[in-house]
């Protein structure tokens, strides 16, 4: 019986069925829930490592010692774990080693837009790439057998309308992988100049052989309609064009996307009189065919910003424009908020007010950025918050230190804030750096993480020690504020600012929408006492707005925070709870 | 059959991605392949949210663009006029009434607009408004629009409730579940 999956379920299910015994992964939209659905199951070990990095040198270990081995990772996850793919891409592997990246195209939760498969080129890693849920599943095991076979890492890529599409797949049962043993072997294993240089010529000769397999693989399928125009695709895109132009037209559907294979690619155009290149992003199989002096017709049709469907194609291509019903009037946008309760808002609040340059970084806190509080100056990658900041307050010194905040949450703080904030105790800036310490991974949904005191499976787990971290890196002034309260997190804003010298706020306060938050009964408005002077719209809570020129809450929203109460000077904001 | 569409859209938090996966498992069970698609993380955060939902003999894309919806149920009246150019010409739009400020409207910055289901009609399409609000408190949980929307949405559709319970079962929590037919049943009357 088919079951409708998630592209990320689905690819969890292959690495099930395929004997994966280790998974380690930093979480990242649209990559998560691939980590979060193998952790469901108990053959699989499977943890939230701090980074990307550390994830796939995890991994690897794991493949050294002859599991199955997975990581996960968003895009921009995998330069951060760039550094161990590119020599593992060299060392190889004992058991299969397999690790997801899914991109963004259109950017619906990230901060750049870009193409993994330059990634798998210049590593020299093979690379699939699923276009629905089943073939998440068929390629993750594929990928298994592909890196035990030709001795390498492989990258599966997927794309938001894969990992977060739903589609029906078979499920089949596990079948369990003896360990392979290890066994030292330094000039694979040891990279050192003198092995490298041999294994670089092992690796050129597997790509080779990767190209032959290329060449007649069963995923790189070659559909020919007895049309004269051809479609070269891969991924999300080959559903698109199906959608757009159906059986009218021939398709050679990459299922591997790195190395790509020549004669394939030259056999597929001779039939053809027009040749179009369908994919997302960048021309890579555009430049790939164009290399191989195949005119065709992709970049300057498409382009290579955001994502495409089927309305883009058929439009493009078949002159088909949409009929739309447009509604009369401008609408107002509705963007993303911080929640009501968020307990971030009181700190954005806090800089707002003093106008403070703020550093920002990767989480529900970007949300600083936005109106009303709009708080942050610039937002990098994750962990740049600290690093920036730092470089700011050298180059500007007395100028700026004491205006001057970083702020970064505790998992991104865990994730790479960490060195960012050694360079700061070590190479002295006096920067005042802000953790935002709401007990989770809020934005990508509410992952557990090395702060958190809990692993994955919601067990208990080692729990890292934020002011002690911070004082055994040097640091004098480590504060810790309730968010909640807005008089302290002013004052001991002022105090650190003051400060000559580097500091750290430990904003405390876990998520609202964590489920065991015990809220606070809703508070209303008191209209005798509301002079509608909108001081409480400052804070841009989504629970308050004006209504009939008076401050109004939504008590379906409202969690009882009481920040909106500390902006009131008229004590017009009452709970709720009826007294006792 | 060609591939049939239907958007969910609404206000991140209001239950969009529930309706959507009870929808996707409704159409497999009847034979149907369908795609189900959704967006996580930084957009869900109060912000428009849209699902697609696509099902037919053979469905490739998981997305619907402009002019393609043949139902748009919505869960926030604004957010209806919002993706009213997603609607195919002879769509229908089921929505929920209520009306939900955003961040602009909030701070002032702009007006919530007025008359907005009578405008969506006098455009010439078919809409189905009602307080979904009312109805799933009425079940006992404002947390059950989601459910009187689908109740209202299954008119539209030639199946028997039997299979729409048989969804709600299993996509609901147990505990859940009475109070989640009383919302079904009284979206489907209302």
């Amino acid at each position: 019986m088919k079951k409708l999956m998630l592209g990320n379920e689905a690819f969890a299910r292959g690495l099930y069925e395929a004997g994966c015994r280790f998974a380690s992964s930093y979480p990242g939209t649209p990559s998560t829930e691939i980590t979060e659905a193998l952790a469901k199951y108990d053959e699989v070990y499977a943890e939230w490592a701090p980074n990307e990095k550390v994830a796939v040198e995890s991994a690897l270990g794991a493949s050294f010692a002859g599991a199955r081995a997975f990581a996960a990772m968003k895009h921009v996850g995998l330069n951060v774990a760039a550094d161990p793919l590119y020599t593992a891409s060299y060392t190889g592997v004992n058991g299969g080693l397999v690790i997801a990246v899914a991109d963004d195209p259109g950017m619906h939760s990230s901060q750049n837009e870009q193409d993994s498969r330059h990634h798998a080129i210049a590593s020299k890693v093979p690379m699939l790439e699923p276009s629905d849920s089943q073939e998440c599943k068929d390629f993750a095991m594929l990928a298994y057998e592909l890196s035990e076979e030709y001795d390498t890492p492989v990258l599966v890529r997927t794309a938001t309308r894969v990992a977060h599409s739903q589609s029906a797949v078979e499920q089949l049962p596990r079948s369990e992988k003896a360990l392979k043993p290890y066994t030292k072997q330094p000039g694979k294993y040891v990279m050192v100049p003198a092995n490298a240089r041999g294994k670089h010529i092992v690796v050129e000769e597997r790509t080779k052989k990767l190209i032959a397999y290329a060449e007649t693989a069963a995923v790189n399928k070659v559909e020919d309609n007895g049309s004269d125009i051809g479609v070269i695709t891969c991924g999300a895109s080959y559903c698109y064009a199906k959608d757009a132009l159906g059986d009218k037209v021939n398709y050679l559907k990459l299922g591997m996307t790195n190395p790509l294979p020549d004669k394939l690619f030259l056999d597929f155009a001779a039939k053809c009189k027009t040749v179009y290149i369908i994919e997302e992003l960048d021309g890579v199989l555009e430049a790939h065919a164009r290399a191989l002096g195949i005119d065709c017709k992709g970049k300057e049709i498409f382009g290579c910003i955001g994502e495409l469907n089927q309305v883009i194609i058929a439009e493009k291509l078949l002159g088909k424009v949409p009929e739309v019903t447009p509604y009369p009037e401008a609408l107002p946008i509705r963007p993303p908020v911080m929640c009501a309760g968020c307990p971030h808002r009181g700190v954005f609040y806090t800089l707002a007010k003093h106008k403070i340059t703020v550093s920002g970084d990767i989480g529900c806190y970007t949300l600083g950025a936005a109106k009303p509080l709009e708080s942050i100056d610039w937002t990098v990658c994750m962990g740049s918050s600290v690093s920036c900041l730092h470089g700011f307050n050298k180059v500007l010194g007395k100028e700026s230190q004491n205006k001057t905040v970083a702020v970064i949450g505790d998992s991104t703080f865990m994730h790479s804030g960490l060195n960012s904030l050694v360079n700061v105790a070590y190479n002295a800036s006096n920067s005042t750096v802000i953790i935002l310490d709401n007990s989770i991974t809020g934005m990508t949904g509410h992952q557990q993480n090395p702060t958190t005191g809990y692993n994955i499976k919601g067990d208990p787990a080692g729990k890292i020690d934020l002011e002690a971290l911070c004082r055994a890196m040097s640091f004098e002034h480590v504060r810790v504020v309730d968010p909640y309260d807005l008089k302290q997190c002013d004052e001991v804003l002022k105090e650190e600012l003051a400060y000559e010298g580097p500091s750290v706020i430990i904003s405390r306060r876990p998520c609202a929408l964590l489920k065991y938050v015990k809220h606070k009964a809703p508070l209303k408005v008191n209209t005798d006492k509301c002079v509608g002077c909108k001081s409480c719209m400052r804070i841009g809570c989504p629970a308050v707005s004006i209504k009939n020129g008076k401050a109004c809450v939504d008590t379906t929203l409202c969690v009882g925070c009481g920040v909106c109460s500390q902006m009131c000077k008229f004590d017009a904001f009452e709970s709720t709870k009826k007294e006792a | 059959m060609e591939t049939k569409n239907i958007m969910i859209v609404g206000v991140g938090g209001q239950g969009t991605l529930v309706a959507s996966k009870l929808l996707g498992h409704l159409l497999l069970s009847q034979g149907y392949d369908v795609k189900v698609s959704e967006v996580h993380g930084m957009s869900q955060r109060g912000g428009s949210v849209v699902t697609y939902v696509r099902y037919g003999d053979k469905v490739y894309s998981p997305v619907i663009d402009k002019g393609e919806a043949d139902y748009i149920v919505s869960f926030e009246i604004l957010e209806a006029a919002r993706w009213l150019p997603y609607l195919k010409e002879g769509g229908t739009i089921v929505t929920n009434t209520q009306q939900i400020d955003p961040m602009p409207v909030i701070t002032g910055a702009a007006q919530y607009p007025e008359g907005l289901a009578e405008k969506i009609k006098a455009a010439g399409v078919k809409i189905d408004a009602f307080d979904c609000l009312k109805l799933a408190e009425e079940a006992g949980t404002a947390k059950a629009v989601n459910i009187v929307l689908l109740g209202r949405l299954s008119h539209y559709f030639d199946l028997d409730d039997e299979a729409w319970m048989a969804s709600l079962e299993a996509n609901v929590p147990a505990k859940f579940l009475e109070m989640n037919k009383k919302a079904f049943l009284l979206g489907k009357n209302a």
